[in-house]
């Protein structure tokens, strides 16, 4: 794994002002195998062994490497779980036979003994989620030739949860829906996704919080539609809350210019002086910023993208740059002046 | 709530007086949210639906065996997994199963919920390529049948018998 940012968060994909990132995972389980959280010792040390060497038969084009957790830092798997490459589920105490195959890029992982015995996650920029799945199959392919997978003819891949079964697909999109929080559209639209099976979550998954108006939206079933079907029905509701969010924003400059240019300078303002800042306080202003930069209030482009800004205020990021292990008041002070060296281009 | 805290004007919307305070601390960060009543309201609609006691995972093990459900909690409650030794209990308490060979030894009781949690309950992705020669086989046949029945109804009868050679191909002679 490497230190700083994820290759992939340099560059912005489709969509890319208000869609950040695009995300395939495959639930797979090895034939013969008790789930994770049923393993006992030797089950689990048998079954890291067969995941290691299929790992070490993918070819060097893919550029997998695998890891066992129990080899990284506490700070370094919580680094992992800030860049969305392995769940905070992943990394949770104590840990037993996880692991994770990154590529050098962090666009691939494949977490080893999540909930299931792999998970395959292909994270892109912007709108990509065909391309996504494209390559997360790939790797599915591959990765079968040597490892016998456990499926059933009529409920396909075989998951512990069975809210999983099937293809074992979920899609999801990370959101930025600053103006559909403004206008107070936001509720409104999640309790209609729920009424179609789309999930609504936070910035980290199952029951965080929508930290800097961030947002994922992820498939609910899993069985019944072929994945092709799954990524295409995402997509377009993902286009659909695209374009809300842009006529909202387009709401906001017709009907409160003075207020929004208002905000997103004072924001700008604080985030650039400040020299004590939490994270949460951090996200609400740089998704203030953001808006601001979308909506030419600001002038752009900043030297860094949404997603590495989003990074920089996270604890175990600052602390991993760091070098070393920082108190809650030590990182709020190293988050003020990390934000004001990275936005200002004094890095 | 304090009384110097009395001036707190609502972080969200900047326009009314906080009246809720969140204090939250993950990993030792403490961080504190002054809401007014509306804005309150409104996050904590965002709370709700992203919480932890929302996500179906949670309320399955609440599903099995429930009323309106055609199986009952004493019906399985007797039966283990013969490959990993799980019980049905255990299956019910968690709604999560131990192996791939449990939902064979739960059938009975997945079924419903499998159709509650999918709706259609056929898989019709893709499937491990090794193994599964034999789906693949079927999904094919049954592709072509539609194909031949489409250009009869076409009346494209040429067409369709060619599509009927290639299905006597692969069946070794049988068409239907």
């Amino acid at each position: 794994m490497t230190l700083g940012f994820s290759q992939w968060m340099n560059g912005r994909g489709p969509e890319g002002e208000i869609v950040l990132s695009s995300r395939i995972r495959l639930a797979r389980n090895l034939a013969g195998f008790p789930f994770p959280h049923r393993m006992n010792d030797a089950q689990g040390q048998a079954m890291l062994a067969k995941v290691e060497e299929a790992f070490h038969q993918v070819e060097p084009g893919w550029d997998l490497h695998f890891r066992r957790l129990e080899s990284l830092s506490p700070l370094e798997r919580e680094l992992l779980m800030e860049k969305h490459l392995v769940s905070p589920l992943l990394i949770q105490n104590p840990i037993r036979y996880e692991g994770a195959a990154l590529d050098d890029r962090e666009s691939i992982s494949v977490m080893v003994n999540e909930e299931d015995h792999l998970r395959i996650q292909v994270l892109l920029p912007g709108l990509q989620l065909e391309e996504a799945w494209q390559a997360a199959n790939r790797l599915d392919d591959t990765l079968e030739q040597t490892l016998d997978i456990a499926y059933d003819e009529s409920r396909g891949y075989l998951t512990a949860w069975p809210t999983n079964l099937g293809t074992g697909l979920r899609a999801s999109v990370m959101l930025h829906l600053p103006a559909l929080v403004m206008t107070r559209q936001a509720s409104q639209v999640f309790t209609t996704l729920a009424q179609v099976g789309i999930v609504v979550r936070g910035l980290y998954g199952e029951g965080s919080e929508a930290l800097g108006n961030i947002f994922q939206i992820s498939n609910q079933v899993s069985l019944g539609l072929t994945e092709e079907e799954l990524v295409h029905n995402l997509t377009v509701v993902a286009q659909q809350i695209v374009g809300r969010e842009q006529s909202a924003r387009q709401h906001l400059a017709a009907n409160a210019a003075l207020a929004l240019a208002d905000r997103v300078g004072r924001s700008w303002g604080i985030l650039t002086n400040a020299r004590v800042m939490t994270s949460d306080e951090a996200l609400r202003l740089l998704s203030d910023v953001q808006l601001g930069l979308d909506l030419n209030l600001l002038e752009g482009p900043l030297p860094c993208t949404f997603p590495q800004l989003t990074l920089m205020t996270r604890p175990a990021f600052l602390q991993v740059e760091a070098g070393r292990e920082l108190s809650p008041g030590e990182r709020d002070q190293i988050r003020a002046s990390t934000l004001r060296r990275h936005l200002l281009g004094k890095n | 709530m304090g009384e110097d805290e009395e001036l707190q004007m609502c972080q969200r919307c900047q326009q009314k007086p906080a009246h809720v305070h969140f204090s939250k601390v993950i990993n030792g960060e403490k961080s504190d949210r002054y809401l007014c009543d509306d804005c309150a309201r409104e996050e904590g609609a965002f709370h709700l639906m992203l919480g932890p006691q929302f996500t179906v995972q949670q309320v399955l093990g609440g599903l099995i065996g429930q009323a309106g459900l055609p199986t009952s909690r004493s019906m399985g409650s007797g039966r283990t997994c013969p490959a990993c030794g799980y019980t049905y209990r255990e299956f019910a308490e968690s709604g999560r199963l131990g192996c791939d060979r449990c939902y064979e030894a739960f059938k009975d009781e997945l079924s419903p919920l499998i159709l509650r949690l999918h709706g259609r309950a056929e898989h019709r992705g893709k499937l491990p390529r090794r193994g599964a020669q034999h789906l693949a086989e079927v999904r094919e046949l049954e592709r072509l049948r539609q194909q031949m029945a489409d250009a009869i109804q076409r009346e494209a009868f040429e067409e369709a018998a060619q599509i009927r050679d290639q299905i006597r191909r692969m069946t070794g002679g049988e068409a239907k």
